[in-house]
């Protein structure tokens, strides 16, 4: 019985993912992280997809259903990490993935997502010169 | 050109757990022809799709899986068939965002934009075969 | 053997008398152990394939080593001409002489046809590995800042470049980790409606991945036909030059640069 896991940075959760999605998988994806954002308060949710080669239609509903639910409860998610060739495909296959940010890598997405959130508690890093503010 | 068929491999699809298999086997496939990363990319996320709808839709069926030729170029074909209920209204289907579950409705034109061939063939109550084809230069 | 060192197409420095000695060898006695008399009249049977294999490889070998075509085909020719002077020798009866020499003449040509074709593929791989070099070396992705890439297209676009475009693009910055990638066409003459399209979707896939993509250079020619075969540039960023692209990403990345006064240090 796999579950995939959720790890605690900060005042942010990081899941990775590193297995094929499948139904149960992903169901239970979904329930863990929303009770885990609402257990510890989240304002973030990091989803690292480096290791995912082939993201299709219903891999995207996953990610969107996970964004829709953070936000509403008052968390924001960022996907990091997509590779290249799953970029070039979803574009071909029209995939919206609307409300779904997105970065490079993990400690962008954080920076990402303190620039949203306007985190001022939890890591004592300093803003350093890379964050982007894209308009 | 004719199209000739090198070789081919038939792989039952019933449960979710056949389809990480079929992704694995259509990747060998596709390396051994050396297909690019983002050619194979785009044919094994066009078949997750399709694989996806047989088993949601046409209650499982297998997947015959081609190395294909037309002289100079190789290809991956594949073909899906189900003995489910069929596709009552193709047009409809094939058009983004029709979706008679839950799902997103790109599957099947999703499929079709990211191969080089697409075919498709049903009637309700004779079940569903979908071919599509993607060249090693596509 | 005779035939081939008297004649003057003798190419005495691209392969040695032994090397010579040995390949004739090699083909003669596969055609000695490979054929019946059937096999003279039907060249598709399997009999032939060792043949052909190994005309094959000689041909190959010459095409890499730099023979002109007509010089590897005199190696076969040769062999014909010794063939046939074998046949006039042994074979007194004139009509017999004749019907065996046709059947010789139709082997002969047919491994000539073997010849060349298998020649030209040599030369058709060398230009494919040309052009797949071309390809590579006529998009350079430079790294002009810390995070931000500038790749300088030169030449046309057709839909196939412009795809290796893409995909080198989006694994540079995957690699260098860079948030802004600069597009500058100025060297591009004109552009396609299916060119445009993967220039979208090469942006397009560079946001997806939570990086951004400018395009910069773009010749007002091209600007008019973007318009006229009506495709949406709205939502792509465009600077008229690679300098106006580059200020706007320092901007995007809150990089000031500015003039250092007498005794300092360069503040960024």
């Amino acid at each position: 019985m796999d579950k995939i896991p959720i790890l605690r940075m900060g005042s942010f959760l990081l899941v990775t993912i590193q297995v094929d999605l499948y139904d149960r998988l992903a169901l239970d994806l979904e329930a863990d992280l929303v009770q885990m954002v609402n257990k510890t308060s989240s304002k973030g949710v990091l989803i690292d997809i480096s290791a995912v080669s082939i993201v299709d239609s219903f891999m995207g509903r996953i990610i969107g259903n996970i964004a829709s639910m953070s936000k509403i409860l008052d968390a924001e998610t960022v996907v990091v990490g997509m590779q290249p060739a799953v970029a070039i495909t979803l574009i071909e296959l029209g995939l919206p993935l609307k409300g779904v940010h997105t970065a490079l890598d993990v400690e962008k997405g954080m920076n990402l997502l303190k620039s949203m959130i306007g985190d001022d508690h939890g890591d004592q890093e300093e803003t350093d010169d890379d964050d982007t503010v894209v308009e | 050109m004719m199209i000739l068929s090198l070789s081919k491999d038939t792989i039952q699809v019933q449960k979710e757990q056949d389809v990480v298999l079929l992704r694995n086997r259509i990747r060998e496939v596709a390396v051994k022809i050396k297909m690019g990363l983002v050619n194979q990319t785009k044919l094994i996320t066009a078949a997750s799709e399709l694989l996806r709808n047989m088993l949601r839709y046409g209650g499982g069926g297998k997947c015959l899986i081609e190395v294909v030729t037309r002289g100079r170029d190789n290809g991956v074909r594949l073909t899906f068939s189900d003995q489910g209920p069929g596709i009552p209204d193709i047009a409809a289907a094939m058009q983004d965002g029709f979706s008679t579950g839950k799902s997103l409705g790109l599957g099947l034109p999703g499929a079709k934009r990211l191969s080089n061939e697409f075919d498709l063939k049903s009637k309700p109550g004779e079940g569903t075969v979908v071919m599509i084809l993607k060249w090693a230069n596509g | 053997m005779k035939n081939q060192l008297s004649d003057d197409g003798l190419r005495e420095d691209l392969i040695s008398n032994e090397e010579l000695r040995g390949q004739s060898e090699e083909l003669i006695s596969a055609l000695v152990a490979n054929l019946a008399e059937d096999d003279l009249i039907d060249f598709n049977t399997d009999r032939w394939d060792p043949v052909i294999e190994i005309l094959g490889g000689i041909a190959i070998t010459r095409a890499r080593q730099g023979f002109s075509p007509r010089e590897t085909g005199r190696f076969v020719h040769s062999l014909k001409e010794a063939l046939l002077e074998v046949l006039q020798q042994e074979i007194q009866d004139p009509k017999q002489l004749f019907v065996e020499s046709l059947k010789i003449n139709k082997v002969m040509d047919n491994l000539s046809i073997v010849t060349f074709e298998t020649f030209i593929k040599g030369r058709e791989e060398v230009i494919l590995r040309q052009t797949d070099e071309i390809a590579e070396i006529s998009t350079p992705v430079i790294r002009v800042w810390d995070g931000i890439l500038a790749l300088p297209i030169i030449g046309t676009l057709d839909s196939s470049r412009t795809q290796i475009v893409m995909e080198n693009l989006l694994q540079e910055i995957v690699e260098t980790g860079s948030s802004i990638a600069i597009l500058d066409i100025s060297g591009v003459p004109a552009v396609d409606s299916l060119v445009a399209q993967h220039l979208i979707k090469t942006v397009s896939a560079t946001r997806l991945m939570g990086a951004e993509c400018i395009i910069s250079g773009i010749r007002p020619e091209i600007a008019q036909t973007v318009v006229h075969l009506g495709i949406d540039l709205s939502n792509i960023i465009t600077k008229a030059s690679l300098a106006s692209a580059l200020s706007y990403a320092f901007r995007v990345l809150r990089l000031e640069v500015r003039k250092s006064s007498a005794i300092s240090k360069t503040n960024l």
